[in-house]
Order: C-alpha cells, then structure tokens, then sequence
C-alpha cells in the first residue's frame, strides 16, 4: 500500500496505543478546558470586554501583577546568577547544602511559603521588627509580594545558568588570561555572551511564575483592593460574585501573555542553539 | 627576600581564570547570606511558630476532625494524581522518544502548557467547562449525581492538571537519549512488546521516573491555587491540607494559628523529604537521570 506515512517505520510495537492515549489524555485533562476558557471569553461582546479589561480595579492589578513580577525577576536574575557562578565555581563549606536548598520554592508548597513569608516580614515578625523602627512596612504592601515573587522565583534562574557554567569550556578563559585580558574583561566580554541565553530563559521563567503565582503571595499582599490586589486574586473574586465570563476574560488576558512567553523561550533556545550550539 | 610583584604574579598564574580571594570570599558570603535570609529562615520559622504553644499544642492540631479529614483528602488526591499522571508520563515518553514523526516538538510544549498556566486559571478552566450551571456539569448532576466542581473530582482534576508535566518532562529527554537500540535488540531476539517495556525500558529509566513521580507528588500534596478554586472549601469535605492551613490561618486565634503552622510543618518536613530524595538520586544517578534540568 503506497501512502504518505505519518511516523517512520518501526518494529517496535505500542505507537497507536501510547500515541492515541497520549493525545486523549493531553485533551481531556489540558486542551479542551483551556479552549473552553476561551469559548467563554467569547460569550462576551466586545463592549463588555473592553469594559472588563479597561475597569481601574482590572488596571491597578495588572500593573501591580507584572510590575512586581518583573522586579523580581530582574532582581533574580542578579542575584541567581551569581548565586549560580558561587555553585560551580567555588568550593566552600556547606555548598552542596546551599546547592540542594536552592530547590525549596519547588518543592514547598505555596500556601506555607506564604504563611512563613508573611509571619516573618509583619511588624512583629523577626525580619518585620528590623524595619518597624524606620516606619517601614513591608507585609500588606506591594514590597511583601516582591519578598514572595523573589522566593518562588529565584530557582528558576539559578537551575537555567547553573548546567550552562558546568558545560563551560575553562580554556576560552585561560586564552583570554593569556592574551592579557583582565579578570573583569574575561567575564564581560567571553564569559556573559554565551550564558546570556540562560539567563533570558531563566528571566523568562520566573516572571512567567511570577505572574501566575497565587499561594505564596495572597497571605504577605493583604489584598487591598486597587493597591496590592493581584490578577489571580480578581479571578477569584469574579468567580465568588459568579461572573463567570469576566473571570474567564482576564484568565485569557493572562494565558495570552504566558503564550508569548513560552514563544519568547523557544525563540531564545532556537537563535542560542544556532549562535552557540547549546541551549 | 622575594620581589612583592613577582610573587603576586605567581599568585596570579596559580589561577589565572578565578577571581582574587577577597571577591571570592564576598561572592561567598552573599550567597549564603541570601540563601539563608530567603529560603532557610522562612523554613525554620514555620517549625518555630508550630512549637509556640510547646509541642503538645502542636500535636493537638492533629486530634482535630477537620484537620484529619484534610491530611486524608490530600493522601486520597495525591494518591489518584499521581499514578494518573505517571501511566501518561510513561505512555508519552515511549510515543515521542521511541518514534519519529511530525510534530514531536510541539507536542512535548503542549505537555509543558499546564506549567505556565496560573493555579488559579487550571481551577477555572474546570468550573467554566463542569460547574453545575454548564450543560455538562448539570447533566452530570441531574443524570447521574455526580457533582465534580466543588466536590472531590474536581479537586483531583485541577490537581492532575497542575502535576500534568512532571513525569512526562522528565522522562522523554533521558529516552530519547537512550535510542531505540535496546528495545530494537529485544524485539529481534523474539520478546514481546510488554516484555520489552517491562525488562529493558523500564530498568533504563527507573531513576528518572522516580525522580518525575517525586517532584509531581510533592506538587500534588501542596497544591493550592488550582484546588482552592474548584473545591468550595467545605470542611471536612474538600479541603485539603494547604486550603486547611489557609481556614486556620484566618481564624486569627492563637490555637488555630498554631494549627495552621502545624500542618504547614508536615508539609515542610515533606518538602525537605523530597529534596533530600532528589539531592540524593542527582548525586548517585546522575548519569542516569536526563542530562538537562531546566525550572519547573
């Protein structure tokens, strides 16, 4: 039988029964409730829509939910990247301890973090009461979300440029060393280039995380309305009040820029596998 | 007497791609100090503010109905969760790695979505599409009275739904490493297709399908967002133990907050159980596990 063949042959048995319980199971549990969401966005007219995603409440969260983000992904990718370079580079007591910590905002779940979190930085608390004195708060503002979105974040960056540093070639270094570049010109000028990749994908990530964070955030922000109200929590709220199609336009707000982002990795990877033969 | 720049020089050429102590000692102490005011202290103060009242007050969380019922919802959930995502992870992996056809790429990004879909978003995907005012969700009521949303069924899809990836990701990369070749060898010398999976994939891969299994039961027992949304919050009902924290931790108390970080300690002792595990499988079966590890 001559037809166009939609895998290459094998003799090894099981394609149609893993492939076809594959793609029933990624519908049924992913696909078709997210083209759902986007079925119910639909119901709505644009008035209502533009009215949605222009209303003050809507606005002070969206700024709030990316502005806090990005901070804190910019603050991560400083400190995860050298947090990064400190792990493969220097030998020191309890490394392998700090290199297995890292992994806790993974590991421990959001709504500890964010009791942990908020008992620490209230003004009794012990991180609080440094800062009480100077007539600072920071629990029930928007630097108490920055405090979380830096914790669930900070992984992310550290796990992207750590495998990336372990890889590097120390020879490029010695080259440069021995043509008389600087300590300060190597890392600029023939370490950072090739680890840039990382550090985009690893900035990506964590704001991606970031925006769609809940757990860990909504005990340290308060949730005072148009101050440090979060877009996850607005959805919260809409779906208590049983407005659902609101809820489902600001969701399809958010899942449209988590698409952009994920497209903005795979564009990273794609130019960093072609610039620098590794991802 | 030795000339000071010589010597500095040699200190130099000792090492000429690291940088001087005094940087390094300061890189040093930054990342333990970050680490620890980040990471170590919010984990200590969780075990700190449980004992507050001593440790009786502590356990005594533990006697409470409500507090019982969530730690048994959340083995119940944890315990369909997971195979589920498992026997997907499995059955995904042998599809993308053993096989070559279009569209392999996109798939394994379709696999990923659910962890760059918010919490709260894999919650209201499920109430928009089985709440009990759809079509779907109603027939489900009224034909069947099986009620999902706000029930234990949707507690446990969001959860599979946010756990979706973790097997699956970990587990095509490292076979698709390994190639085809053993299997090839088994199926000539005249085994079957289960004998095949069952004595030469599955001995390959057990690290990193433990490490998958791992990571995706620690997601499925502290999951928040996703199942805050879809469970109602009934007590004694739907909660599970991270939405049981939250009910405690609202009831300003003394006793309910020293419960709330009671259970918030068992799920932080669990944590530290999985990264003990994992810290461990990285370190003995490194080869073994799949090369990269990017975030979660």
């Amino acid at each position: 039988m001559a037809r166009i063949r939609f895998r290459q042959p094998s003799i090894l048995p099981g394609f149609g029964l893993t492939f076809g319980f594959t793609i029933f199971y990624l519908s049924l549990i992913v696909l078709i409730p997210i083209l759902g969401l986007f079925v119910k966005t639909f119901e709505l007219d644009w008035a209502s829509f533009e009215r949605i995603v222009t209303g003050p409440r809507f606005l002070a969260a969206l700024r709030l939910s990316f502005g806090a983000s990005l901070l804190a992904a910019l603050f991560n990718v400083v400190i995860g990247t050298l947090i990064a370079w400190v792990l493969v580079r220097y030998r020191f007591f309890a490394r392998r301890f700090v290199d297995a910590i890292i992994d806790l905002p993974f590991a421990l779940p959001t709504a500890v973090a964010g009791i942990a979190l908020t008992s620490l930085y209230v003004p009794q608390g012990w991180f609080g009461r440094l800062f009480a004195p100077y007539g600072i708060t920071i629990a029930y503002t928007p630097v108490g979300i920055w405090i979380a979105l830096v914790f669930i974040g900070l992984p992310f960056v550290v796990r992207t440029v750590q495998p990336v540093l372990e890889d590097f070639n120390r020879e490029v270094e010695e080259a440069a060393a021995t043509l008389g570049a600087p300590r300060r010109t190597t890392i600029a000028r023939v370490i950072l280039p090739p680890l840039l990749p990382a550090i985009l994908t690893g900035f990506s990530l964590s704001f991606a995380r970031a925006v769609g964070e809940y757990g860990s955030v909504i005990f340290i922000a308060g949730n005072i309305p148009r101050q440090t109200e979060i877009l996850p929590l607005l959805i919260v709220f809409r779906l208590e009040e049983r407005e659902y199609a609101a809820a489902a336009a600001i969701a399809t707000v958010m899942l449209l820029v988590s698409f952009l982002i994920l497209l903005a990795v795979n564009l990273i990877q794609t130019w960093s596998t072609r610039r620098f033969g590794h991802v | 007497m030795s000339d000071p720049d010589l010597s500095a020089a040699d200190a130099a050429q000792l090492s000429p791609t690291t940088e001087a102590w005094p940087v390094r000692a300061a890189l040093i102490a930054l990342t333990i100090v970050v680490v620890a005011v980040l990471l170590v202290v919010p984990l200590l103060v969780v075990f700190v503010q449980a004992l507050g009242l001593g440790i009786g007050a502590a356990l005594s969380t533990f006697r409470d109905a409500d507090a019982v019922a969530a730690i048994g919802l959340t083995l119940l959930v944890a315990a369909v969760a997971v195979p589920c995502n498992m026997i997907f992870g499995i059955a995904a992996a042998w599809a993308i790695a053993k096989y070559r056809f279009p569209g392999r790429a996109f798939l394994i990004t379709l696999i990923d979505l659910p962890f760059s879909v918010s919490p709260v978003v894999a919650g209201l995907v499920y109430v928009l599409l089985l709440g009990p005012f759809t079509p779907i969700g109603a027939w489900l009521l009224e034909d069947y009275g099986v009620r999902v949303i706000f029930a234990v069924p949707g507690v446990v899809l969001a959860t599979i739904f946010v756990t979706f990836p973790f097997v699956a990701r970990e587990l095509i990369p490292l076979m698709q490493d390994q190639g085809t070749g053993d299997e090839e060898a088994a199926i000539s010398l005249g085994a079957s297709g289960w004998q095949t999976f069952w004595y030469v994939t599955l001995p390959n891969v057990k690290w990193a399908l433990l490490y998958g299994v791992l990571l995706c039961n620690a997601r499925a027992m502290g999951e928040f967002g996703a199942v805050a949304v879809i469970s109602g919050k009934l007590r004694g009902e739907t909660v599970t133990m991270p939405l049981q924290i939250e009910l405690y931790y609202q009831e300003f108390r003394a006793m309910a907050q020293v419960s709330a970080f009671s259970l918030a300690a068992v799920l932080a002792g669990l944590a530290l159980v999985t990264l003990a595990i994992k810290s461990w499988l990285e370190w003995r079966y490194a080869d073994q596990l799949a090369a990269t590890r990017a975030g979660h």
